[in-house]
């Protein structure tokens, strides 16, 4: 096995394992309807794709009863279906998930008792790292990559060892994992895989704004890299800035610009959000002075919060 | 090296001398050069290793001393660019990986120059420390002596509690000692003090190591080149197995602080200067700034939850996987066409199948590339976790 230090990667590309939560027993009680949860999730994972036409992702369904990949965008078969690519995503996902759920449901075998009803978030973190220790294999330049947990079950206490053995193994491998978790209590092993592995971890207020969180947390990720620093960095967004569709438009658009370019981030401790106004940018507004006097490793800090989220 | 032509070889030679790596090359029956399979050789290799490890008590809690020969014999240059370069840049691969293995353990550095051992480093849990007083200390002199070494080494580990695992690896590239007295006497004050020693030799076999290794119940093994080193250093990281007479089972008492908030100051222990941020001791309430460590208040060990559960896949392995021989099913249709890890392809172009193993729990298929990484690294069978 390669030693950490020794990985190349190739500039600005990324490779994206998504683990989405697909366990019935959270969904069905769950305010956003899973539906709408993945539409969300479709246009963040196409704004990926648009980025770079070497971008990779990859998705894995963590059911209650088993776990399975159920998308990747480097297999053959996933190019050629459709009219287009950006089309083929949205069918073969939609197609695989169906396929899963089902699969799912029949390996059932009781109700689980109590209120907890997790999900095998071990196994599919497992997965995910086989994965990409695979692309590490595949040759002297690769993707950077990232594991990102769309999660909303409560931890499941059986699984602390073997989602912390995968946690260890994430931080030895340099492998981010970043969480946006949409449950009702904060979920304990993601805070602690993002805190280890030096990714984000985001807990959404408003659901229905998933998709903006999404792309947050991505230029979270961004901003970090290309002020190559490790300084508290505060985000400042004019809450204004989602009432009108047209300043919408002009986040939403820079946020697809710089998603994912490279990932070196530390940690990250994102409290809240807040909005600015368009033209206020922040690594030009401090002075050379002031931006070496911030040295503190180990927190940047994303503060704000979030008024009205329209519907886009 | 002032001689430029020994034996008749150029300087640039001389590299090549001992490796020839032509010669390693294999034909077939008809005469076409055979690729060296590098995959099954290693895999074979880690089958065997796999297969010597047990479930039997091992020590997590270890303090060790690395004694380090900064004798004169440390400057050949038979390990490039010389046997001390190459030890020190291999402690300190091997400190990142003990504590990466080991994280409630101490090491602490020893030296051995001009005949004196000298104490480099106190017994302490920060990688960084200990990897910045070796680099910065590296020069060769003297006389090597061990029978000094293993005496300012037990004077040391006598003071470790007694649940600690006393464990002493000497890095020796010396072929004589210069000691001041008898050695067998160091020796059986060593065994009796439960301390642990190995040697790791990088010259030749001396019996005198292989005595101190066989009474003190430890391993003696000697480098043949860097690489050899490399490996044989690394075998020290995972935890021994334990006495069973000296390994009694006692309750240790730690602590598991809160972190304070950044705007919280007070003094810390370590740096005697002011300071937001760090852990408070559940006991006495003293700060430290980074844990592991022992609270020099009151002496209680300090952890997080995290560092135990570094150690829990050595309460807990996972079972080797079973090797699929690819003759033997008949019925190929049986095996999947994937790596149920990594989505690999089990099938050779050919549709012939190639070298994959089985869980024997879930009876999935893995690829043996996510079995080393599997039973290395990760500690989880991903079939295992992805069902109930």
């Amino acid at each position: 096995m390669a030693s950490a230090p020794s990985k190349l990667y190739a500039d600005d590309v990324s490779l994206l394992v998504v683990l989405l939560d697909a366990n019935p027993f959270f969904w069905s009680a769950s305010s956003l309807p899973f539906s709408k949860f993945i539409s969300h999730v479709i246009s963040f994972l196409n704004s990926v794709l648009l980025l770079n036409q070497l971008n990779q992702i990859v998705v894995i369904a963590t059911g209650h009863n088993c776990c399975d990949y159920v998308y990747d965008s480097s297999s053959p078969a996933s190019r050629s279906a459709g009219t287009g690519k950006l089309s083929a995503l949205s069918v073969d996902l939609l197609e695989k998930l169906e396929e899963f759920v089902c699969r799912d449901e029949k390996l059932l075998k009781k109700e689980p008792e109590g209120s907890i009803a997790s999900s095998l978030l071990s196994g599919s973190l497992s997965m995910a790292l086989c994965y990409i220790q695979r692309v590490f294999r595949s040759g002297p330049r690769h993707p950077h990559p990232r594991i990102l947990c769309l999660h909303g079950s409560q931890d499941g206490p059986e699984q602390y060892v073997a989602i912390m053995n995968a946690i260890f193994s994430a931080q030895r491998s340099m492998v981010p994992i970043d969480s946006c978790f949409i449950g009702a209590q904060n979920s304990a092993f993601l805070q602690q895989a993002s805190y280890i592995t030096g990714g984000v971890y985001l807990k959404p207020q408003l659901l229905e704004g998933t998709f903006q969180y999404l792309s947050f947390l991505a230029l979270i990720c961004i901003l970090v890299d290309s002020c190559n620093c490790l300084s508290p960095l505060v985000l400042i967004f004019a809450h204004r800035a989602f009432v009108t569709k047209k300043l919408l438009t002009w986040a939403t658009s820079v946020l697809y610009a710089c998603l994912y370019s490279a990932s070196t981030t530390r940690n990250v401790q994102p409290v809240d959000l807040f909005l600015v106004s368009p033209t206020q940018r922040l690594p030009q507004n401090l002075t050379r002075k002031e931006r070496r006097e911030i040295h503190k490793p180990h927190s940047l800090y994303v503060c704000g919060f979030f008024n009205e989220v329209p519907v886009c | 090296e002032d001689e430029d032509d020994v034996d008749g070889l150029e300087a640039w030679e001389r590299a090549y001398a001992d490796e020839r790596s032509w010669e390693s090359l294999q034909e077939d029956e008809s005469g076409l050069l055979r690729s060296i399979d590098n995959k099954a050789l290693y895999h074979a290799q880690y089958r065997r290793r796999l297969r010597a490890a047990s479930r039997i008590q091992k020590g997590l809690i270890r303090y060790l001393c690395i004694v380090i020969d900064l004798s004169r014999a440390a400057s050949e240059t038979d390990f490039r660019p010389s046997r001390m370069a190459v030890v020190a840049k291999n402690v300190e691969a091997f400190i990142r990986e003990f504590f990466d293995q080991n994280p409630l353990s101490q090491i602490g550095l020893v030296t051995i120059k001009d005949g004196v051992a000298n104490c480099l480093t106190d017994l302490g849990g920060s990688p960084e420390s200990h990897i910045k007083a070796l680099m910065g200390k590296l020069e060769c002199s003297g006389d090597s002596s061990l029978q000094n070494a293993l005496d300012l080494v037990c004077g040391y580990l006598e003071q470790i509690p007694s649940y600690g695992h006393r464990e002493v690896l000497i890095l020796n590239s010396a072929l004589s000692t210069c000691d001041p007295g008898d050695i067998m006497e160091t020796i059986q004050k060593c065994k009796k003090s439960k301390v642990r020693c190995s040697v790791i030799g990088l010259s030749a076999e001396i019996f005198i190591c292989k005595h101190i290794c066989q009474e003190t119940g430890g391993l003696y093994s000697v480098a043949v080149d860097e690489s050899h080193f490399k490996e044989l250093i690394l075998e020290h990281a995972p935890p021994p197995p334990a006495i069973a007479e000296f390994a009694i089972a006692n309750l240790i008492k730690m602590g598991f602080p809160q972190r304070a908030a950044e705007n919280v100051i007070s003094i810390c222990l370590c740096h005697k200067e002011a300071r937001g941020g760090g852990y408070t001791c559940p006991r006495c309430k003293a700060r430290v700034c980074e844990l592991p460590t022992e609270c020099r208040i009151c002496g209680l060990t300090l952890v997080s939850s995290p560092h135990l559960a570094r150690s829990y896949h050595h309460l807990f392995p996972i079972a080797p996987f079973d090797e699929v021989t690819p003759v033997l099913s008949s019925s190929q249709h049986k095996l999947p066409k994937s790596c149920f890890g990594c989505q690999q392809s089990l099938l050779n172009p050919g549709n012939r199948p190639s070298l994959s193993v089985e869980c024997p729990r879930c009876k999935q298929f893995f690829c043996i590339d996510c079995d080393i990484y599997i039973h290395e690294s990760l500690h989880n069978c991903p079939g295992c976790e992805s069902f109930r």
